[in-house]
């Protein structure tokens, strides 16, 4: 009974607002998870009500407003109270607001219940990007904005999924159920991706979760929706929703490619080889705050062309790098980056634009330091 | 009729001073009141710029206009002077101008305090409006302050956290002032149950604001303790919780929100009785409606933070709680409605605010109710659906009933009647205008647009351009206002004391304009 009524409502609102005008998005998205059903239905049904109300009240006031205007002739009535009526509508609306609440209660306490997960990942938010652990698999990436920047400025037309791509998605199978757990490295930001009804702030030192179970195969994007600072509008999400094969497939190109990446954090590099890799690292890690040009931007971000730290002692820097600097939005980023990239990193911001050192590390460097940064830490602790 | 008329004559001989010193020394309600009302509309027009240029930048996709951080500041500085610089004084104003003249009371009960309460204000401003030109610019962590991000900002966030104090000590004066008023100062004969409606709200909000303001004096003493002296209150690593800080912000902010439209209620309450000649439907009923709210809003705060991640039963509470706010609101809709029906109605400006209000305040009430449904808000949280629904209830619900209060009492104040033609102008341009904004955010939110962000993506294209071209429609026929006031000062048709023909309360039996001083001696109330 019951759930008839509530589809009937559903479909009603859905006939009114989904296909027709899908194109323009008048509703919520396209729903592809079963919380994200059931709060399309819930949506649905709470408008259908308000909008029932909305007839009835306003139906009524704007008949007085028209039928009992002064220049109309209506003479003043003197009524000004009425025990009955005024009891009637308070219990009416207690009773209807009671018939909204069950149905919502229910999602509630089935969105809350992440036990018995089929995969559960990890993600964590920095200022500006996310980074993901799939903590079964033993897999670990970053992901970052993929549109270009000169598409941000204008200097080039926009792509299809502007501000909306990323370079590494995150991947999941198709009707399993995902546990992710999530928590923030620096500020508070939040996950979304709306289809998949997946929504969590992020906060640092905490962790906490949510599931999904995506219904179809599919690319679902989301942004971060929690106010982390400059780029906060530029901090999307991507889910890959794949079939369970092509997800094995998936973990295993990660694994090669992560084994790859550790024999880089032992090998010798030349300079042109780290300026290369650096610039690379610098473009998609640091660029967003002290600029393509090393310049940074006064009063916000210092610039890194002609700054002490990158031209002075390269312990220094590296220690910089590597620890960030505590109450600035400068991260650490010993966790994120491998001994290879801030190695590389290092080196370039040493080399570009004035700071013409000469300087070279290597990944062996920043393991030591790495050593000493520990070192360093526990001390400053005690 | 009481003795004001005379009452200007027996002060004659205590000139008060004129010129600047007048407005700097005064402790009169009247000129205190005008002091309110002029800072909040100077303080509108600043934000307003903001909330403009805001839109200009998010007319397309793309960043044209400012850089993502300046664009943050931007928002965060028009929402904290929408908030503590244009409503929160305006209100004010309303009750220095109107509880006396209501209570036929001669004054504040603490005239000297009153002055103080309200030229700390301006400096508040100063310091919140110079920070832009600071190192490192303007606060841009949203005006809900939210730490680890507010611990980074530089010196503009002590200056605001300085200035937040010293605009809740402001309205923690001013409400002193109106409670002891409004409790010992009343003509005699006038019970709590025959005061004026709009008294009743603003009582009522006073004790919020008493009740609110040292939690967020509190919270922000803490953000400062953490950003300078290595306190870890908000901070994990420390041993602190970042989610202590939303919980005591919004056990602040939460009934700040109504103490933003409480007073609102209070006009609209005076008005559309006035223009449906009828009593208030419902009296006592919406005294008790208001007061609910106000006890509930109390219990409800965590409804701002369903994503934080809590307990089943904890986010079943704040859902239930936040759902029944819906029951006295709804009574006192029905009440209004109530008041209009077999009345005999008339459009004047304040009525047509009055009326929209109430519309159009309902819908930012539905939205509100979707928001109260906690899975539903979880994927609405942080959206334009929630810019759509705040600035139902600030710009239709407490700014309109603003206007609605300034139309109705702007001949009392003045003497002279406004300009009825220009009112219309105002009203039909601010309510297409208002509509135009704010309406399309709703889909921009349920089709997934975050809000407090500079740039979109392609497909939220077309609303937000619609959204820009009401914004500019709305802001602009602000000047119209302007002009409306400023000709009703300088001269018009003069206004007799019973300026509107179904009004009802003791300000309409003193002459217009109001003398400075009135009721030496107080009125009996029957
Ligand atoms: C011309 C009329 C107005 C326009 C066009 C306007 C527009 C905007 C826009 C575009 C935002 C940014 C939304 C976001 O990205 O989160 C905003 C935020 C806000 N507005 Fe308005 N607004 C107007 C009037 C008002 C009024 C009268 C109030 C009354 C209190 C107000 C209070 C706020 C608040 C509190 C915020 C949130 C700031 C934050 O995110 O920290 N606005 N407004
Ligand atoms: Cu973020």
């Amino acid at each position: 009974m019951k759930s008839t009524w509530r589809w009937t409502s559903g479909t009603a609102v859905g006939l009114l607002t989904q296909p027709a005008l899908a194109e323009y998005g008048y509703n919520l998205q396209q729903p592809a998870s079963q919380v994200a059903h059931d709060v399309f239905q819930l949506h649905n049904l709470i408008m259908l009500v308000c909008a029932g109300i909305f007839v009835v009240v306003f139906g009524a006031m704007f008949y007085a407003l028209i039928k009992h205007r002064k220049s109309a002739g209506h003479p003043a009535a003197h009524f000004h109270e009425n025990t009955t009526v005024e009891i009637i509508w308070t219990v009416i609306p207690f009773i209807i607001l009671m018939g909204m609440a069950y149905p919502a209660a229910k999602v509630v306490i089935d969105m809350k219940d992440t036990s018995n997960p089929d995969l559960t990942i990890k993600v964590t938010g920095y200022q500006w990007k996310w980074g993901y652990d799939y903590l079964n698999e033993d897999i670990s990436f970053y992901s970052t904005l993929a549109t270009p920047r000169a598409q941000i400025t204008g200097a080039a037309p926009k792509g299809e999924n502007y501000l909306l791509e990323v370079d590494e998605p995150v991947v999941v199978p198709v009707g399993k159920r995902v546990r992710m757990l999530i928590t923030a490295n620096d500020v508070l930001h939040a996950w979304w991706v709306p289809a998949l009804g997946a929504k969590q702030d992020a906060i640092p030192g905490f962790i906490r979760d949510i599931w999904f179970k995506a219904d179809a195969v599919g690319t679902y994007r989301g942004q971060c929706v929690e106010l982390c600072g400059k780029d906060h509008g530029f901090m999307p999400i991507v889910v890959e929703v794949v079939s369970q094969a092509d997800y094995e497939a998936w973990v295993a190109g990660k694994k090669s490619a992560a084994k790859r990446a550790e024999a880089d954090n032992t090998r010798e590099f030349s300079v042109a080889e780290l300026v290369e890799r650096g610039q690379k690292v610098y473009e998609s890690n640091c660029a967003a705050c002290h600029q393509a040009d090393g310049k940074g931007l006064a009063g916000s971000f210092p610039a890194i062309s002609g700054s002490k730290v990158a031209t002075g002692p390269i312990a220094d820097h590296i220690a910089l790098v590597l620890n960030g600097r505590p109450g600035t939005a400068m991260a650490a980023f010993a966790k994120q980056l491998s001994d290879a990239d801030i190695a590389a990193v290092v080196t370039y911001q040493r080399n570009a634009w004035d700071n013409k050192t000469g300087d070279r590390v290597q990944p062996a460097d920043i393991a030591s330091a790495r050593g000493g940064a520990k070192v360093a830490a526990a001390s400053a602790a005690q | 009729m009481s003795d004001a008329v005379h009452a200007h004559e027996d002060h004659g001989h205590h000139a008060h001073p004129s010129g600047i010193m007048r407005w700097l020394t005064t402790t009169n309600h009247k000129d205190i009141g005008t002091l309110y009302l002029w800072f909040s509309l100077i303080m509108l027009f600043s934000a307003g710029s903001m909330a403009l240029m805001i839109r200009a930048e998010l007319f397309q996709p793309g960043l044209q206009l400012t850089q993502p951080d300046f664009f943050n500041q931007l928002t965060t500085m028009h929402g904290l002077i929408m908030i503590f610089g244009v409503i929160m004084p305006a209100f004010s104003g309303f009750a220095n101008w109107q509880v006396p003249l209501m209570l036929g009371a001669p004054d504040m009960a603490f005239p000297r305090m009153n002055n103080w309460a309200f030229w700390i204000l301006p400096v508040a401003a100063i310091l919140l409006l110079s920070s832009f030109v600071l190192p490192g610019g303007a606060v841009a962590g949203g005006w809900t302050m939210y730490p680890p991000l507010y611990i980074q900002g530089g010196i503009s966030y002590d200056l605001t956290i300085l200035a937040v104090h010293i605009m809740g000590l402001s309205s923690i004066m001013g409400s002193i002032n109106i409670i002891t008023t409004i409790l010992n100062m009343r003509a005699p004969g006038l019970t709590l149950m025959k005061m004026p409606l709009f008294v009743w709200t603003w009582l009522i909000t006073a004790y919020l604001l008493i009740a609110t303001m040292p939690v967020l004096a509190g919270a922000v003493t803490m953000l400062l303790t953490d950003r300078n002296f290595g306190t870890h209150f908000f901070n994990a690593a420390g041993g602190g919780d970042p989610v202590m800080f939303q919980h005591i912000f919004w056990f602040f902010a939460h009934p700040e929100v109504y103490i933003l439209i409480l007073p609102a209620f209070g006009i609209v309450s005076q008005v559309i009785p006035t223009f449906s000649r009828k009593p208030l439907f419902g009296y006592a009923s919406m005294v008790y409606a208001t007061a609910s709210i106000a006890i509930l809003s109390f219990i409800v705060w965590a409804h701002h933070m369903f994503t934080v991640g809590m307990p089943v039963a904890a986010q079943l509470f704040f859902m239930l709680s936040t759902m029944l706010i819906a029951v006295p609101t709804g009574v006192k809709v029905f009440n209004w409605t109530a008041t209009m029906w077999k009345g005999s109605l008339t459009f004047e400006t304040p009525m047509l605010f009055a009326i929209a209000f109430v519309c159009l305040f309902t819908i930012g009430g539905f939205s509100g109710l979707v928001l109260a449904i906690a899975p539903v808000d979880i994927q609405l949280h942080d959206t334009y659906y929630v810019v759509a629904h705040f600035h139902y209830v600030l710009v239709s619900g407490a700014l309109f009933s603003i206007f609605a209060g300034i139309y109705y009492w702007l001949p009392k104040w003045t003497g002279h009647m406004y300009d009825e033609r220009l009112g219309k102008w105002h009203f039909w341009l601010s309510v297409i205008g208002m509509n135009i904004v704010f309406f399309p955010m709703h889909f921009l939110g349920l089709a997934g647009m975050p809000r407090r962000i500079p740039d979109y993506s392609l497909q939220f294209t077309e609303f937000n351009q619609i959204a820009t071209v009401g914004a500019f429609m709305f802001g602009f026929s602000q000047l119209i206002f302007l002009v409306v006031v400023l000709k009703a000062i300088r001269g018009g048709v003069k206004a007799p004391a019973q300026v509107w023909e179904g009004a009802e309360g003791l300000e309409w039996t003193v002459p217009s304009p109001a003398p400075y001083h009135t009721f030496v001696t107080a009125p009996v109330v029957k």
